[in-house]
């Protein structure tokens, strides 16, 4: 498996380089595709100046954050300071390893994979600590506390909705979950997976609960709204990232883009058939590998994407839930649901 | 010295082996639309124990400016009391004047009154609702809103000229005719407002997040209403059907058709954030019926044969009041036969809404009382005057 | 019930007080009291079930400027002796009728008993009768200025001799 060989060597060169690139390039495509969208259903244009149709009104934006002064809060714990916002956008980072996006471009082939994304998900909690105490500031503190209760609540029905995962589908390897769902998208996990027609009938309501579980429980992970308590103005308490100017808040920003992104990547491995194409590969016609990868890889994003769509068009319409009804909604009707999808799954696989 | 006079205490109170009661301070500036206002609070943990709000940012002596100036000059500094209303300021003068002067007013010139004021009081509303949806963390409405607002701000500039802030009703008549092709104007926008409405209430009314923020929050009971004089919306979200366009009606309301949209409990408790912002939302519907009505009904006429050139009323004593969006607007004028008001008091409905807030909010959370705020739909430019 | 049959009841009610109406050639007219009896109207028409009056609208505090002008040390005009007045308006909301009463105290030591336990709408109102006229009102928990900053110790302002100091905290006040 590991032996150190050319072929080894470049996958390791070329996979970090290339979702480096890949992740920028989201960020920035999704900070102009937020505020497009937003302005849209507002009723409003978004940016339209800078470049053709606003399009280079990040790099902009990222020119104006990096040379701002960013000056440390008076008392402040500098080490934990910068680490904070590096921490949050490492933990993102290293979960993309695990999705495949193509035969070619999968970094680790885990057979552990969701309970990696898991273990990984908690250094984002970590580094909301780090942010707030560090910050030395009475209501950073606060805010940071309540995020990182909300985080931590919400990774529950998380871990409970893969494990039904792995007891329905037999897997927790990425890759396989993915394979497995090949030929055609009747055998999308969401229409019932690669099974005989009982089966597939049994899979279709799991499929449809545990998608809905964890869409709302991914939007809390991410700090997105409704959900999105610690950014909000107009509450008092300020919030975990209060004191961050300049690159340092652009990291924390690029961390919850990619946040959104990995809540789409894992939504559409598992139920939407991850990289595999709806009705075959035209690579396959015209016997290219090369072909298939780029097909695959077309198709994951495409997948993806309409995924944190739905993310963006789902903050603009809801208002924002208070402290102490996020916490109800997930330990009173979250997880219960969750665990009558588990036991749902340990029926199924009987079957 | 200063410290003193504020009456502040920078550190924490300990409440007899309760837990820490902090101080905290929604400063003058705000994230939230609602102006210079000063909260300061008394918080334990999350739960707020006690709010006193601090007022006199934006004060800028109406009253004493109106001592020194014509009846006639007066007109422009009453438009920028309740900047958002300010039709409604400008019609509650005109009244107060002119049961001073004892004059009669033409036909016309009451049923441009009427429908200037009502469409004042669609557009106030809209502000009202939108930000109440901004405050609670909905973006999309509040801009909704103000896209219907800008109409009726179009049909005023045609009107007056001014977008905000009008200077347009005088006492005796009004300030210009309105334009040929208003009618036309008008009735399209209220089609098309009624198919936006729509929008609002998925968005809004019915929508569950908004009805868990608001429902059964900052409950004003009856008894307590009608003992800190509270008017407008504020009373009638609490089921009391107190409206001055029915009681004492002024101008030519009695000859129109409405109803009074009065708050019933139906999400929550009865007089909860949700009622006050459901009967304002009612208000927009009816005031569309009322606009309809007069339009149909509008004579023709001179709109400046009663203009006075010059106000000199005898010596007399009044207090008028109007239903503005936000309350009960009362004009008390003393005048001593000179041509300047010896005296102009102003009752503002903020004001006096204002000071419910420290009764109805104790008890509840931070996220709360900027809903409670949001609700009460307070202008600063009243309150301070 | 007109102004008329309110105050006959009350002078009925009351027989060695001091009470009249007033009215001048236009707008409204009103029952006048003297300071000491005011408390006791103003219970009575709140508790009366005829009367009923259960709604304060406003009041409003009003310099009569009916005392002598006299010239200070600096030049300025001041008055001396006079009066300055409160107005009460209020209205029943069961028995749908409105009334208005006003009452004069001296200008040198004004003091009046407050409303506040009566009626809470009160508070604010008599607050800033005491910041812009410097009425004080017995028995008010909590009698502070409202509109103006709450160390300003240059007088009240809506009095009609009431002349713009040139500093507040050493900040020029421009014209």
């Amino acid at each position: 498996m590991m032996t150190l060989n050319i072929a080894f060597v470049s996958k390791l060169l070329i996979i970090p380089i290339f979702f480096g690139i890949f992740v920028s390039l989201f960020a920035l495509f999704a900070v102009y595709a937020e505020r497009k969208i937003s302005a849209r259903v507002q009723n409003r244009i978004g940016p339209n100046r800078v470049g053709p149709y606003g399009l280079l009104q990040t790099i902009a934006d990222i020119l104006k954050l990096i040379q701002k002064e960013a000056p440390y809060p008076f008392g402040s714990d500098k080490i934990f300071f910068n680490l904070a916002p590096i921490l949050s956008f490492a933990a993102s980072f290293v979960i993309f390893s695990v999705l495949p996006f193509n035969y070619y471009l999968c970094g680790l082939d885990l057979n552990l994979g969701l309970i990696f994304i898991i273990a990984i998900g908690g250094f984002n909690v970590i580094s909301i600590l780090f942010a707030g105490w560090s910050s030395n500031n009475k209501y950073s503190l606060l805010g940071s506390m309540r995020s990182a209760s909300q985080m931590i609540s919400y990774e529950i029905p998380i871990a409970l909705i893969f494990a039904a995962v792995f007891i329905a589908f037999n897997s927790l390897n990425t890759i396989d979950i993915t394979k497995a769902q090949e030929n055609y998208f009747f055998n999308w996990n969401i229409f019932g997976g690669d099974n005989h027609l009982l089966k597939r009938i049994l899979i279709i309501p799991f499929s449809a609960i545990s998608v809905i579980i964890l869409f709302i429980a991914f939007l809390a992970e991410a700090n997105r709204t409704p959900f999105d308590i610690p950014e909000a103005e107009s509450e008092l308490v300020a919030g975990f990232h209060t004191e961050y100017s300049g690159i340092k808040f652009s990291f924390f920003f690029l961390a919850e883009y990619s946040n959104m992104f990995i809540a789409a990547a894992l939504i559409s491995i598992i139920f939407l058939g991850g990289f595999s194409s709806p009705f075959g590969y035209i690579g396959s016609l015209l016997n290219s590998n090369f072909i298939i990868n780029i097909e695959q890889f077309f198709w994951f994003t495409i997948k993806s994407l309409s995924i944190v769509f739905l993310q963006m068009m789902v903050r603009w319409t809801l208002p924002r839930l208070r402290a102490d009804q996020l916490m109800n909604l997930c330990w009173k009707y979250l997880i219960p649901y969750s665990l009558v999808a588990v036991f749902y799954a340990l029926i199924i696989s009987y079957i | 010295m200063m410290n003193e006079a504020y009456n502040l205490e920078y550190k924490s109170l300990k409440k007899e082996g309760d837990s820490e009661i902090m101080i905290l301070n929604m400063g003058p500036q705000h994230p939230s639309t609602h102006g210079v206002l000063r909260l300061e609070l008394k918080v334990n943990g999350e739960i707020i124990e006690e709010v006193i709000p601090h007022i006199g940012y934006l004060h800028r002596c109406f009253e004493k400016h109106a001592e020194a100036c014509n009846y006639q000059q007066v007109i422009p500094y009453v438009d920028r009391m309740d900047y958002l209303s300010s039709m409604y300021n400008d019609f509650g003068y005109a009244i107060a004047v002119e049961k001073l002067l004892g004059i009669e007013i033409p036909e016309r010139v009451e049923y441009i009154r009427i429908i200037m004021g009502e469409f004042q009081r669609i557009a106030s509303h809209l502000v009202a609702i939108g930000t109440f949806g901004l405050d609670v963390g909905s973006f999309t409405p509040f801009l909704y809103c103000f896209r219907d607002r800008e109409k009726i701000l179009t049909l005023f500039e045609k009107t007056c000229g001014a977008r905000l802030l009008y200077n347009y009703i005088w006492p005796g008549g009004v300030s210009h005719d309105l334009y040929p092709e208003f009618k036309n104007d008008a009735l399209n926008f209220l089609k098309e407002f009624k198919r936006n409405l729509k929008d609002l209430e998925i968005l809004l009314v019915e929508n569950k997040i908004f009805i868990e923020r608001t429902a059964g929050i900052g409950v004003l009971s009856e008894n307590i209403a009608i003992n800190y004089a509270a008017s407008g919306p504020m009373i009638r979200g609490s089921g009391i059907p107190y409206d001055i366009r029915k009681i004492e009606p002024y101008g030519i309301y009695d000859r129109f058709e409405f109803n009074i949209p009065v708050g019933e409990g139906i999400m929550g408790k009865k007089g909860d954030c949700w009622d006050r912002f459901y009967v304002r939302y009612l208000e927009i519907l009816e005031s569309i019926k009322i606009i309809e009505q007069a339009l149909d009904s509008l004579p023709d006429g001179n709109v400046f044969e009663k203009l006075p050139k010059k106000i000199k009323p005898k010596k007399g004593i009044v207090y008028s009041r109007v239903e503005s969006p936000r309350g009960e607007l009362g004009f008390f004028i003393i005048s001593d036969g000179s041509d300047k008001p010896f005296r102009i008091k102003v009752r503002a409905p903020s004001f006096v809404n204002l000071s419910i807030l420290p009764e109805i909010a104790k008890g509840c959370f931070i996220a709360d009382l900027v809903a409670i705020l949001g609700s009460i739909d307070i202008v600063l430019g009243e309150v301070d005057r | 019930m007109t102004i008329k049959e309110i105050f006959d009841l009350l002078k009925n009610r009351f027989e060695n007080i001091k009470i009249y109406i007033e009215k001048f050639e236009v707008g409204e007219e009103y029952i006048v009291v003297s300071p000491d009896v005011l408390k006791q109207i103003l219970q009575e028409i709140r508790n009366n079930p005829r009367l009923h009056f259960d709604y304060l609208m406003c009041i409003s505090s009003v310099d009569d400027a009916n005392g002598e002008i006299k010239k200070d040390e600096n030049g300025n005009k001041i008055i001396k002796g006079g009066t300055l007045s409160l107005y009460y308006h209020l209205y029943s909301t069961t028995r749908n009728h409105k009334i208005a009463i006003k009452t004069s105290v001296d200008r040198e030591n004004p003091a009046v008993p407050t409303a506040i336990d009566l009626w809470k709408s009160a508070d604010w109102h008599e607050r800033e009768a005491f910041d812009m006229m410097g009425i004080k009102f017995e028995g008010h928990p909590n009698l502070k200025r409202i509109l103006m900053p709450y160390d300003w110790n240059a007088g009240f302002p809506l009095r009609k001799d009431f002349i713009t100091p040139e500093y507040y905290n050493d900040l020029k006040i421009p014209y």
